[in-house]
């Protein structure tokens, strides 16, 4: 990082100015290590203890017992894997409608311009700036019974794949990304007679591999996080996500086995975060410079 | 940091060339090109446009039905502004938004300063920046039933680590979630620990993006470090840092999920109940929609202006 900063590179060659560099650096380095992190090491190395010493006065740092059991039993009692398959089915499900639709989407109103593309594109980011708990209740009651086709969504994966193509957020950044690809690129493959269709498939998406990734983690990892949607729209246990599945049967199990089903829940984001971490950080900053 | 460019790249030499031969120009005259073209155009698009029509713009419009109506046993029938006398009346609608509001303010004064803050002292250094940017964006990806059971956890009065930590430094011991004075704040720390790193990594973006000789020169004109911070990376990064306000208060005035797991919504003595968590209640609780509704109506109504002004910044901001 060349990039000249607050300090400045002669201040910090000083010697007095290197010492002081280092010193707020280590500090800021454990500060953070312990604030991010401390709390993580926590909840794994509960999930080791047994009964007795995760709820003793004082708390042990190091587990002095050490009963790794406790992770299988949490993955039998409170069906872990049903619900880790469950949401994977879920996020990726959501996932391939907002590829398939939200793409399309956006490629109509960049490329092809349909009439009325400018004010459809203009109710879509309406929805934006209608807080999303408000629809919650007239969400709900729709998907209860379905306008014309009259379908009960509820307990049903189409409950959570719908509604996530709504995502206004997601049209947009695809759609400003295939503003710029240049239009003389789509026009000499129109020239050789080729349809919208394929122009789309081998020209448009091989070009925005970028974009297409930043959107389909946020895809996946939004599936992922909520919790109030799915707790309404799929109240059937066996059908329940990870968040909800864990927060009903939160109050019924002993302390060490929750902590230890916490930890196992934990693992799957942070496992896509560590692998897609560059993809996830320039995505943030591309939505968030413009919103 | 060679991150991937959001910029399409163009020279694809993998393509092969192929050869050029025009393709016959569509049957028809303008108007039959200019039909069919349309039509392609609006088959790519309609898919989305259900979506949206069912699961967002029915629903939007729903909401102001539901609003002024009642569903009894005997169907529905309009009911004018009882919906919000009933809410109005309602003991809770007070100690909702004053906690609502409360929530919002600590959440700005931590959950803007922080992250700014924390943006300013990261940009500094010259090594493990990605370390640095990589833990405060950790807590992001958590289901939040795990951070926020950690958070129970950790705040218990009994065996939890944050009163343990407060005896270590001899300060006395809280009650952190069962405390009314306290529980509020509890929830706004859990909720920044776990929301920080997205406004922390986008406000380190736009500090990357301060031209180093605004510094110099206010250097040349002898200002200190905290007045270089007033006078140049506040200015630069004002419209951001706007932004990103508004939008804070949009999202913490719906605050739920959090007051939800930690205190079970209403928290001692009502202290965490919260505008949405009683849209929650009057809908699921006592399946009364139309009070839920014309609760929703007035957040919608108070953070419309600030979605507003937040569309009308970023447009300037695109300019």
């Amino acid at each position: 990082m060349s990039t000249r900063t607050l300090i400045s590179p002669a201040q910090l060659a000083k010697p007095r100015g290197r010492f002081l560099y280092w010193a707020v650096f280590a500090v800021v380095v454990a500060a953070f290590t312990l604030v991010f992190l401390g709390p993580l090491y926590w909840l794994a190395s509960s999930g080791v203890k047994d009964p007795q010493e995760v709820i003793q006065t004082p708390p042990t740092l190091v587990p002095k017992s050490f009963t790794p059991g406790n992770y299988t039993r949490a993955w039998d009692v409170m069906d872990l894997s049903r619900l880790l398959l469950n949401t994977t089915f879920y996020a990726f499900g959501a996932l391939a409608c907002q590829l398939v639709l939200d793409v399309a989407a956006a490629y109509s109103l960049s490329k092809l311009r349909p009439v009325l593309g400018k004010a459809i594109l203009g109710m879509m980011l309406a929805t934006l700036m209608i807080p999303a708990t408000v629809l919650v209740v007239p969400q709900y009651l729709t998907v209860l019974d379905v306008p014309v086709v009259h379908r009960n969504l509820l307990n049903s994966p189409w409950a959570i794949w719908l509604p996530s193509v709504t995502n206004a957020f997601n049209i947009f950044l695809l759609k400003r990304f295939f503003d710029s690809i240049p239009k003389e690129l789509l026009d000499a493959a129109a020239m050789d007679g080729a349809s919208p269709m394929r122009v789309l498939w081998s020209i448009v998406l091989p070009i925005s591999r970028p974009i297409l990734s930043v959107v389909s983690i946020f895809a996946i990892v939004g599936v992922w996080k909520d919790f109030l949607w799915p707790m309404l729209t799929l109240p059937d246990p066996s059908k329940q996500t990870l968040n909800v599945g864990i927060y009903s049967l939160s109050t019924g199990v002993p302390v060490n086995i929750l902590i230890a089903a916490l930890t196992i829940a934990s693992l799957p984001t942070l496992l896509i975060f560590l692998v897609f971490q560059r993809n996830i950080m320039s995505g943030l900053t591309a939505g968030g410079l413009k919103g | 940091m060679a991150a991937p460019s959001l910029t399409p790249s163009t020279a694809d030499p993998a393509r092969p060339a192929r050869p050029r031969t025009a393709a016959p120009p569509p049957p028809g005259g303008r108007f039959a090109r200019s039909l069919r073209r349309n039509l392609t155009a609006h088959g790519f698009l309609i898919g989305a446009v259900v979506c949206f029509a069912v699961f967002s713009w029915y629903p939007m419009i729903r909401e102001f039905g539901l609003a002024f109506q009642k569903t009894g046993n005997g169907g529905t029938s309009w009911v004018g502004l009882d919906n919000l006398e009933t809410v109005y009346h309602d003991p809770a609608f007070w100690q909702a938004w004053r906690n609502t509001l409360l929530f919002t303010l600590l959440a700005l004064l931590l959950g803007f300063a922080v992250p700014f803050v924390t943006a300013i002292v990261i940009n500094e250094f010259r090594h493990g920046q990605g370390y640095l940017r990589l833990l405060v964006y950790l807590p992001v990806m958590l289901p939040p039933v795990a951070s926020v059971l950690l958070f129970k956890y950790l705040y218990d009065p009994g065996y939890g680590l944050l009163n343990e930590l407060l005896g270590f430094l001899h300060l006395p011991e809280q009650q952190w979630l069962q405390d009314p004075g306290l529980s509020m704040l509890s929830v706004v720390i859990a909720s920044t620990w776990m929301n920080m790193g997205g406004a922390t990594l986008i406000y380190l973006a736009a500090l990357q993006g301060i031209p180093g000789e605004l510094y110099e020169a206010a250097e040349l004109d002898g200002a200190g470090l905290l007045r270089k911070v007033w006078h140049v990376t506040i200015p630069q990064t004002r419209l951001i840092l706007s932004l990103m306000l508004l939008m804070q208060v949009v999202a913490t005035m719906q605050v739920f999920v959090e007051p939800f797991l930690l205190t079970g919504g209403a928290g001692p003595e009502g202290s965490t109940t919260t505008v949405v968590y009683l849209i929650y209640q009057y809908a699921f609780n006592f399946n009364n929609y139309g009070a839920a509704a014309a609760l929703g109506l007035l957040l919608l109504v108070l953070l419309a202006g600030f979605s507003a002004a937040y569309v009308r910044l970023s447009r300037a901001g695109d300019e």
